[in-house]
């Protein structure tokens, strides 16, 4: 373990031993003290060079302008994001509530601007901040350098410590290395260095920031995403409490237990319960022939028949069709029922119908167990609509006109 | 520079002029050294308890919440009450980094990155207690308006999103605001170290940042603007977290004065937390020099302010309830004040109004140990108030035949003790290995710091 930590340090601290180039970066020079760095950076700037730069501890007060610089820009770019952040926020909002999925909630209107003041708000605020500090460290700032030819150096030591220096860089028009070293001079300095370039630098290879720290970085999202899934999907499935609430401690029905004496998880009503609208039926396995005085009690309305028309075509319409004529759905997996439209089932009595529903006949099973009785007989109703239009006449025509 | 001029007359930021070098040295020495054995001591202790939570929260998560003692009609219990306890604790840090700058408070130097860590710690603790609370936290993705099958998107008019938006944003903020501040420290811990790990560690982290002063420049009016936003927003996140409670229609919890009552109670546990912490820190890491006594009585001041502001919205609720002549308001804070709870709602004004007030005394404001127990003091009353807020009005609503008293279960405890572990490993980890005081802001408010003199390129010497 040790030994693979050392390594990993070696590795990642090679440019600190770098050998440098000949090729010099620029002359850097250190001060003691605000008031004489202050100066020669204003002398350094007076003297028409450019690329150069101060580089102190901590900020220093009036130093933008004696170094002759711009107001800072950062600004720019945090109002542009968070006003990329107000408008997205809220464009976002009105379009999943307002437009995409529309949900009632309190009979509030889909999308309105009070309740989205404080989400937009937020936005606009979380954009800003990260455009700020992203903006200032890459673009403001131009990190990361770490490869950059002043790091490593004594002169940064001293700098991000506790003095002050300038470097003059020699791509500046203006260079002349003697040039500037007597203006350091004159302007106080107590030391004046060489920074010369990596040979990294040069050959453009940074040691940390290359193609393979980011094929490994991409390479770990990848892996961990996959595992991660994998995980969540594959593994935790089954596994409580990740489970979706799947396994619970309850008794389901039709399933053994323990709980029960008689080892079922089902429940039997108690002997003689009669749930409500399922009255039990006086005429159960009698013949046809002892219902004949069983009278409809419903009027026919309306109501009765759109709820017979709806009860008809869950539960008789897949062997019976939707029109009765026998052609239903289990065509052919299913003896084939009659027409309701022959003549015996005309002539019958609704207290017939009623029986065969209630009782079932021959290979048909009784629908007592899943029909209310009311039910029943707004079937009854709608089976008559059925018959009656099925067997419509000319006169009928006439007779609606 | 006058308003440096007459700072200068003020009592100095650090005693006695310390140079540059031995700021640095002060500062990212407990970063070198060993730990010593305070610090395994505090840090053995914060780590069991750490412990302790996790096991609840292991319990939680297997068996459900239904390990809380929350029931109805007091469904809301501890889970909120630490949430928002933590939320609060936050508030300081940001208080003090972002306004107190804003300002120009040069004093809050000495305890900003301090605060700001606390800030970060106290959001992550609060952030657990509301995803826990949903009952299965591996789905918390759905708080998010995310894409997901079902094509549904989350309910934007509702105060509990708000509050995830505030406290995600708040966190990301104060994460990035907090970061951005050290990136010039750890400059200077690089340059610092020897090579080895430790080294590498700090370059990458510092990014390269070199201290040029073109990315000074830039870098301070990032840092304004960063503390202009942070400013709105430490205010919109406890007004949103007090929006979970106003918007709804309990009696005791729908009342306008919630905002800036929440916000000034928020303030008032931050900083009590604060002093609480940099009492022990400045003794255990020897920084009185840095963190001195001025700055604690600059808090205690604030923190005698905003106790009366609490103070203040606790009595202003009873006067409302009163005029507003609706009986369940009425009952709700005779209840409160009277009922089964009372003994809490008199721990909370005690701690929190009572004992606050003797800050007026100087001699007092000054004195550390009676600070100390103070401070303490409003930490207790500060939770104990969220508690009131709370339990006392939901226990008795507006239908006797369903009243409840709500009692804590052990997992209850375990995890609020929990919650102080975590806070606290994550808070003497910072103090190990990152520098706890800005050593950049510090140096640049010492004497003699700044230029006295502002040249400019073009030969004019402006003298001040
Ligand atoms: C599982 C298929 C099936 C379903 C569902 C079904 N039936 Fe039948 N039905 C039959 C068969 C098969 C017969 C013929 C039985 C026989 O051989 O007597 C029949 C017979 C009948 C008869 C007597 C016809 C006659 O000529 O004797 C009536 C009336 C009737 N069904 C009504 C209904 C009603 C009303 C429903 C809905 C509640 C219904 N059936 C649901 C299969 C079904």
């Amino acid at each position: 373990m040790k030994k693979l930590l050392n390594k990993i340090t070696e590795l990642l601290s090679k440019e600190d031993n770098e050998p440098r180039s000949k090729k010099l970066y620029g002359l850097a020079s250190l001060y003691n003290t605000p008031d004489e760095i202050i100066k020669a950076a204003a002398a350094v700037a007076g003297r028409g060079f450019e690329k150069f730069d101060v580089y102190t501890p901590y900020p220093l007060h009036g130093m933008d302008d004696a170094m002759g610089m711009e107001k800072p820009k950062i600004g720019y770019v945090s109002f542009v994001f968070g006003f990329l952040g107000l408008i997205l926020v809220l464009l976002m909002m009105w379009w999943m509530s307002g437009i995409d999925y529309q949900n009632i909630i309190g009979g509030k209107p889909f999308f309105s601007l009070p309740p989205s003041i404080p989400i937009t708000f937020e936005g606009t605020v979380l954009l800003t901040g990260i455009a700020t500090t992203i903006g200032l460290i890459i673009l403001f700032a131009k990190l990361p350098s770490i490869n950059s030819p002043i790091q490593d150096t004594e002169f940064m030591g001293r700098v991000t410590s506790d003095k002050f220096g300038i470097v003059v860089k020699a791509d500046d028009e203006k260079f002349i290395p003697d040039d500037v070293k007597l203006l350091f001079q004159t302007a106080g300095a107590f030391e004046i260095q060489e920074i010369y370039y990596r040979e990294s630098n040069l050959t453009n290879k940074t040691p940390l920031f290359n193609g393979k720290f980011f094929v490994a970085i991409i390479g770990t999202a990848v892996v961990t995403a996959i595992v991660s899934y994998f995980t969540l999907n594959w593994v935790l499935y089954d596994v409580v409490p990740f489970d979706w609430m799947w396994k619970q401690d309850r008794i389901d029905a039709q399933s053994k237990t323990n709980f029960f004496p008689n080892n079922s998880g089902m429940r039997m009503p108690v002997n003689g319960t009669i749930a409500r609208g399922f009255l039990p039926y006086e005429y159960k396995g009698m013949p046809d022939s002892s219902v004949r005085l069983l009278a409809n009690p419903l009027a026919v309305s309306k109501e009765s028949l759109e709820r017979g028309q709806d009860r008809y075509n869950i539960f008789c319409s897949p062997c019976h069709g939707y029109y009765g004529e026998g052609d239903g759905r289990l065509r052919d997996q299913f003896p084939k029922p009659p027409s309701l439209h022959n003549q015996k089932v005309m002539n019958w009595t609704d207290g017939n119908i009623y029986h065969v529903i209630t009782n079932g006949q021959n290979v048909m099973p009784s629908y007592a167990e899943q029909i209310s009785v009311n039910d029943r007989w707004n079937i009854v109703n709608y089976i008559r609509v059925l018959q009656r239009s099925k067997n419509a006449s000319d006169e009928d025509l006439t007779k609606a006109k | 520079m006058s308003f440096d001029a007459t700072y200068a007359r003020e009592l100095p930021l650090v005693e006695s002029k310390a140079s540059f070098r031995e700021i640095d040295d002060a500062i990212i020495k407990p970063t070198e050294e060993k730990p010593r054995k305070g610090w395994w001591v505090a840090f053995g202790i914060s780590f069991t308890a750490l412990m302790i939570g996790a096991y609840c929260l292991g319990l939680t998560f297997y068996y459900g919440i239904g390990m809380w003692g929350n029931n109805q009609p007091v469904s809301w219990a501890f889970g909120i009450i630490n949430f928002v306890f933590w939320i609060g604790i936050g508030h300081a840090g940001t208080l003090i980094s972002a306004i107190l700058h804003l300002f120009r408070q040069k004093w809050r130097t000495g305890i900003a990155r301090f605060a700001e860590a606390m800030t970060i710690f106290a959001v992550m603790t609060a952030g657990i207690f509301p995803v826990i609370h949903t009952g299965r936290p591996w789905l918390a993705g759905y708080l998010l308006p995310l894409p997901n099958q079902n094509g549904v998107w989350v309910n934007f008019i509702s105060p509990l999103l708000w509050d995830v938006f505030a406290v995600s944003t708040y966190f990301t903020i104060s994460f990035l605001f907090w970061s951005l501040g050290l990136i010039p420290d750890i400059a200077t811990m690089r340059d610092k170290a020897k090579n080895g790990v430790k080294k590498t560690i700090y370059k990458v982290l510092a990014l390269g940042w070199s201290g040029s002063n073109r990315s000074w420049s830039n870098y301070e009016r990032a840092y304004l603007i960063l503390a202009g936003i942070s400013t709105p927003l430490v205010l919109s996140v406890h007004s949103i977290v007090s929006f979970d409670f106003a918007v709804s229609v309990i009696p005791g919890w729908h009342t306008t004065i919630f905002p800036p009552y929440f916000v000034a109670g928020a303030i008032f546990s931050g900083f009590g937390m604060v002093s609480t912490i940099l009492i022990i820190v400045r003794k255990v890491f020897g920084m009185e020099h840095i963190i001195t006594v001025n700055h604690l009585e600059k808090m205690n001041k604030i923190l005698l302010a905003t106790g009366m502001m609490v103070g203040y919205a606790y009595s202003m609720e009873f006067f409302i309830a009163w005029y507003s002549g609706n009986t369940f308001e009425m009952f709700v804070f005779i209840n409160r004040a009277m009922g089964p709870y009372a003994w809490s709602y008199w721990t909370m004004i005690t701690c929190n109004v009572i004992l606050p007030q003797l800050f007026w005394f100087k001699k007092i404001r000054r004195n550390i140990p009676i600070t100390f127990v103070l401070v303490i003091f409003v930490n207790v009353g500060m939770w104990f108030e969220r508690f009131v807020i709370i339990i006392t009005s939901l226990h008795r609503d507006f239908l006797p035949a369903s009243w409840a008293m709500f009692y804590p279960s052990l997992v209850d405890l375990g995890l609020l003790l929990g919650s102080f572990g975590f806070f606290f490993t994550f808070l003497l980890l910072f103090l190990k290995f990152l520098p706890l005081v800005s050593i950049a802001e510090l140096k640049a408010v010492v004497e003699g710091a700044q230029p006295t003199i502002h040249p400019h390129p073009n030969g004019s010497n402006g003298k001040h």
